[in-house]
């Protein structure tokens, strides 16, 4: 079994990001804490399971109180029994860790250090609203293997804003040189209800009255300067935004922008509707995999490389169907063909870490799209064995169809068992993935 | 109620522009009103007709009848006309005219006369009505009933001086409007003792009752027991029993006598024996000539309708019969496409309809439909003699076995402001027509006269002309005979396929830009898939125009972990839906929309 346990803070929101994570002072920190220790504490489970991995994520697990990490690996250590050669992850944030601080975590058992980076270049990381720079992620690099992390990961992101195939080619370089174990490259997914999107639907509205680039941009300078003066209304962060439906984004992008007028104009001087299109964006992921193995590092998901041995664990386990414990706000758990979900409203969960958890029983057949939908992302694919041994069935049986529709197109490929995607059906992984659906 | 009352019966319609209150008019009228004359009561009462049993029927007709107790102590009976709105029922509109005796405009006080406004009025004028304005919303702040009377005397040219100022919304001077009624619009001048005379201007199929007519009679009586025949079909039933409409109710009366308008149901079964303009006549002593103004309408307008599944055939079949029921001017006959399998070539009226009739069978049937390109009846002289009157592209012989084609022509009248008249002429020029004549009719209002293949008209002439118009041009157009004419088909192809759905036949000189905008129009339409896909239009073998749908190069979820899982399935989920909403052509998915949307091209 693996456990999750989420850290749902940060210290400011990233104009891209859609995970429940906020700023919080200390109070409420402490009060999320004593809910959160609770909840694993109070774990039904006699005798105790046995954990495989453990991943700290958020949010941002690096801002909150140092001891804080400390405390829930030693609540999970007297609640379940973890493995002694546990894989243990936690995230951390450029500019939020001390030496202390890394030193406290690795005293405490954390095994796995996750950066996000994102980007070499000063201008990109403005654009994404990222708090810290290029030379405060090498420090924190340096400083964590000075504190003896011997297996590191980085999280890089690619379709930026103003993003080129040479700038992206050259934060690779730059981060593959540092020699990290582990590099997660994820192309930027604009997603409803985040700053990014709703800047997105700015420009895509005036576009679509018919008016060219130039003009657009000369409107958004009058709109944005006229704002700008009337004072900028902040909102906060919005932990369900994401369930708000497009129409609603739309108006809150109309009204409330929550973009810093430093980026907004830059982000206009791009001079294109500030994305790279399409087929740029498929070059750099094509060119990610060919850098990043002339590095040393092997593709083995769709946006994860890392070197010999140093595969993530934890993230397979969500693949290959191993049974998990989410704890904290937001968390999904799933074991026995059933998937749950911590409630994300905070004072719910401080409450009573149990209100307003909902519950999903998985059928079969959810469970065989699952495990296509899940394993394809790996690049080994499934087994077909394994679907065999699990479900009783051949895959054949269940997706002949689909199997042999793909692999006449060229996207997926069968060999010595296993069924996987080919360096074509990564990129359009959506399409074939869809159809494995009940 | 005796034959001898007509002087107490005005029968009417409402006109307005959209949104200046006609159904709040309306409303406020039944409400201010009663629906059964004081003497009926006492009938009902004596009868003990059961009423409430009655009330269980809710039928939405064109008509309603309510009395009114007017200041001179008499009880009128006030019958309300309700008219469509839209060219290609502009029969149907003209039919509910010719059963009304008068009409109240009404305007917003607060927006003054607007171009539907006028459109109507014109419309009623035709018809001899006699019209008296209504200026509503007086209660509103920005009213200014002074200004828009001038405007009504001004652009329309009736006498506003004593219209009524009225807030249909509060009900303030409601009475003003009723009293107006009354003493403004003249009462029926039918001959009771003439044979039965009456004017059919909607029908409506029930599943309990059959055929329920409505009528206006001109002139003799109706009751349960007659005999009577529609004198334009034929058709001959016993009426099994005459009424009237109260708000939403079917209320049975004795007789229906001159100067009444009511319902008639007579154990008719099918909606085609009672078509709206027709007279109805006593069977045993008819009167000798049906009322003017009836046509037999024809389809106008042709295209094939399919059902996406194509098992869902005999569905698409009981629906069409079931809608035919209630609409005697939807045609439909059997077909089969090579590309979509069993289905039905239909004619409309018009685009409208065709547009409301597949509306109705996706909604109230739960089909899935494809639409085929709209076409006009064509000739076909071949070089063997033969002449074929073509409703389909793809029945079109070889060119080799064709001497010449001909395609319908019809006299369009367009009646707009001066203001507009050039560019109303450089439109139809632009679509073929042939000038005729242009007459003022007023200082401001022209009426234009072009001869124009139909062709032209069904690809979005309306539209334009509404657009060019702003609004203020109305068409009317008729039949008048075939022209020969340099026809050809032009066939779309996806992927190299003909797409036989899309065919259609287009003036020769038309071809290319009409292939190029149905080629850019398509591309739009068909979403990215895992090739490129060449869309081309061809006339015969030779491709006139082509454009290219570019295949997807990524659709990728970066991210999907522990957390994500639920959702990132909903992400797929939901395209797998979209890919459900395709239909198969070839190695091609094409959405059903593309279709309907690219028949709708702009006309810019």
């Amino acid at each position: 079994m693996e456990i999750y346990v989420h850290i749902p803070f940060c210290q400011r929101k990233c104009a891209y990001c859609d995970f429940l994570s906020f700023p919080a002072d200390a109070d409420t920190q402490k009060k999320y804490m004593k809910a959160l220790l609770t909840e694993i504490r109070d774990f039904p489970c006699d005798p105790p399971m046995e954990v495989s991995s453990i991943y700290i994520g958020g949010g941002t697990p690096s801002f909150i109180y140092a001891e804080a990490v400390a405390k829930i690996l030693q609540t999970i250590r007297e609640r379940f029994v973890v493995d002694g050669d546990a894989e243990i992850s936690m995230e951390a944030n450029p500019g939020t860790v001390t030496a202390d601080k890394l030193a406290l975590y690795r005293k405490a058992g954390v095994n796995r250090i996750s950066f996000g980076c994102q980007s070499a270049d000063a201008g990109e990381l403005k654009e994404l609203g990222r708090i810290h720079t290029w030379p405060e992620f090498q420090e924190s690099f340096r400083l964590a293997r000075e504190m003896g992390f011997t297996n590191i990961n980085v999280d890089l992101m690619s379709g930026i804003p103003g993003q080129t195939e040479e700038s992206w080619e050259r934060t690779l370089r730059a981060v593959a040189e540092m020699g990290p174990e582990h590099i997660s490259a994820y192309s930027l997914i604009l997603e409803e209800g985040t700053p990014l999107y709703r800047q997105y639907i700015e420009q895509k509205n005036i576009l679509d009255t018919g008016v060219t680039q130039k003009e657009m941009i000369s409107i958004l300078r009058r709109k944005h300067a006229a704002e700008d003066g009337q004072g900028m209304r902040q909102t906060d962060a919005d932990p369900e935004i994401r369930q708000t439906d497009g129409k609603q984004d739309i108006r809150q992008a109309n009204g409330n922008m929550e973009i810093r007028p430093a980026d907004r104009v830059q982000v206009c001087d791009a001079g294109h509707l500030w994305l790279p299109d399409e087929e740029t964006e498929r070059l750099m992921y094509d060119r990610t995999a060919e850098i990043l193995d002339a590095y040393g590092y092997h593709q083995y998901e769709i946006s994860n490389y890392a070197r010999e041995g140093y595969a993530c664990r934890h993230n397979i386990g969500y693949w290959t169907g191993v049974p998990y414990v989410g704890m904290g706000l937001g968390a999904s758990s799933y074991m026995s063909r059933t998937r749950y979900r911590n409630t994300s409203d905070l004072d719910r969960y401080c409450r009573d870490c149990s209100l307003g958890r909902k519950w999903q029983a998985l059928t079969e057949k959810d469970m065989m799209a699952e495990f296509m939908i899940l394993g394809l992302r790996m690049t080994d694919g499934v087994s077909e064995n394994e679907f065999l041994h699990r479900f009783g069935k051949t895959a054949d049986r269940v997706y002949g169809d689909v199997i042999r529709h793909y692999t006449d197109l060229g996207l997926l490929e069968r060999e010595n068992g296993r069924i996987r995607l080919t360096r074509r059906g990564i990129s359009l992984s959506n399409t074939v993935m869809a159809d494995f659906l009940p | 109620m005796g034959s001898t009352d007509q002087s107490r019966i005005r029968n009417f319609c409402i006109i307005a522009h959209i949104d200046h209150g006609k159904s709040t008019l309306a409303d406020r009228i039944i409400e201010k009103t009663g629906l059964l004359t004081s003497r009926e009561m006492q009938d009902q009462v004596l009868d003990n007709m059961d009423l409430e049993r009655e009330r269980g029927i809710t039928i939405k007709a064109q008509a309603c009848r309510t009395v009114y107790q007017a200041k001179d102590g008499q009880e009128y009976i006030l019958n309300m006309i309700d008219t469509p709105g839209h060219v290609d029922f502009n029969y149907e509109v003209s039919r509910s005219l010719a059963a009304c005796d008068g009409a109240i405009l009404v305007v917003d006080s607060t927006q003054g006369v607007e171009a539907q406004t006028v459109g109507n009025v014109y419309l009623a004028m035709e018809h001899d009505l006699e019209i008296f304005p209504v200026l509503n919303k007086i209660d509103l702040p920005s009213a200014h009933p002074e200004e828009v009377k001038t405007e009504i005397e001004d652009i329309i040219g009736i006498d506003a001086e004593d219209a009524p100022e009225i807030s249909a919304k509060t009900g303030q001077n409601v009475d003003q409007v009723l009293e107006a009624i009354v003493h403004k619009i003249p009462a029926p001048d039918g001959d009771p003792e003439k044979p039965l005379k009456a004017l059919i201007f909607d029908s409506l199929y029930d599943s309990y009752k059959g055929v329920i007519i409505s009528v206006r009679v001109r002139d003799g009586s109706v009751k349960a027991g007659d005999r009577i025949r529609m004198m334009a079909t034929g058709a001959e039933e016993e009426v099994v029993e005459v009424g009237y409409f109260g708000a939403g109710q079917m209320i049975p009366c004795d007789e229906l006598s001159a100067g009444m308008v009511g319902y008639i149901t007579a154990g008719i079964k099918t909606i085609s024996d009672t078509r709206v303009g027709d007279t109805v006549t006593d069977a045993d002593r008819p009167c000798d000539e049906a009322l003017p103004g009836y046509k037999k309408v024809q389809p106008m307008v042709y295209c094939g309708l399919y059902t996406e599944d194509p098992t869902k055939y005999p569905d698409l079949r009981d629906a069409l019969e079931k809608l035919a029921l209630n609409d005697a001017s939807l045609f439909y006959e059997p077909e089969t496409s090579a590309a979509l399998g069993f289905g039905f070539r239909c004619g409309f009226l018009g685009l409208l309809h065709l547009e409301i009739v597949t509306e109705r069978l996706e909604r109230e049937y739960a089909l899935d439909l494809i639409t085929t390109a709209p076409g006009v009846v064509y000739k076909v002289h071949k070089t063997d003699g033969e002449i074929i009157e073509l409703t389909n592209p793809s029945n079109l012989p070889d060119p080799s076995e064709i001497e010449y084609m001909e395609e319908p022509i019809v006299k369009a009248e367009i009646m707009v402001t001066k203001d507009y008249v050039g560019s109303i002429m450089q439109l139809c020029e632009e679509r073929r027509g042939e000038y005729q004549n242009m007459e003022y009719l007023e200082a401001s209002r022209a009426l234009i006269t072009y001869h124009m293949p139909l062709n032209e008209i069904i690809y979005d002439f309306y539209d334009a002309l509404k657009s060019r118009s702003r609004g203020y041009a109305s068409l009317d157009y008729e039949l008048i005979g075939y022209q020969r004419s340099e026809l050809v088909r032009l066939d779309i192809l996806v992927n190299k396929e003909p797409v036989d759905a899309l065919s259609f036949i287009v003036f020769a000189g038309s071809a290319y830009d009409r292939g190029r905008k149905m080629c850019e129009k398509l591309k739009d339409e068909i979403p990215r898939q895992l090739f490129d896909i060449p869309i081309q239009a061809a006339v015969g073998s030779k491709v006139i125009a082509r454009e290219t749908v570019k295949a997807l190069r990524k659709d990728v979820l970066a991210k999907c972990y522990g957390g994500d899982i639920t959702r990132k399935k909903k992400l797929l989920e939901k395209q797998k839906e979209g890919k459900k909403r395709m239909r198969q052509f070839g190695e091609v998915e094409i959405p059903k929309e593309a279709f309907l949307n690219v028949l709708k091209l702009d006309e810019q």
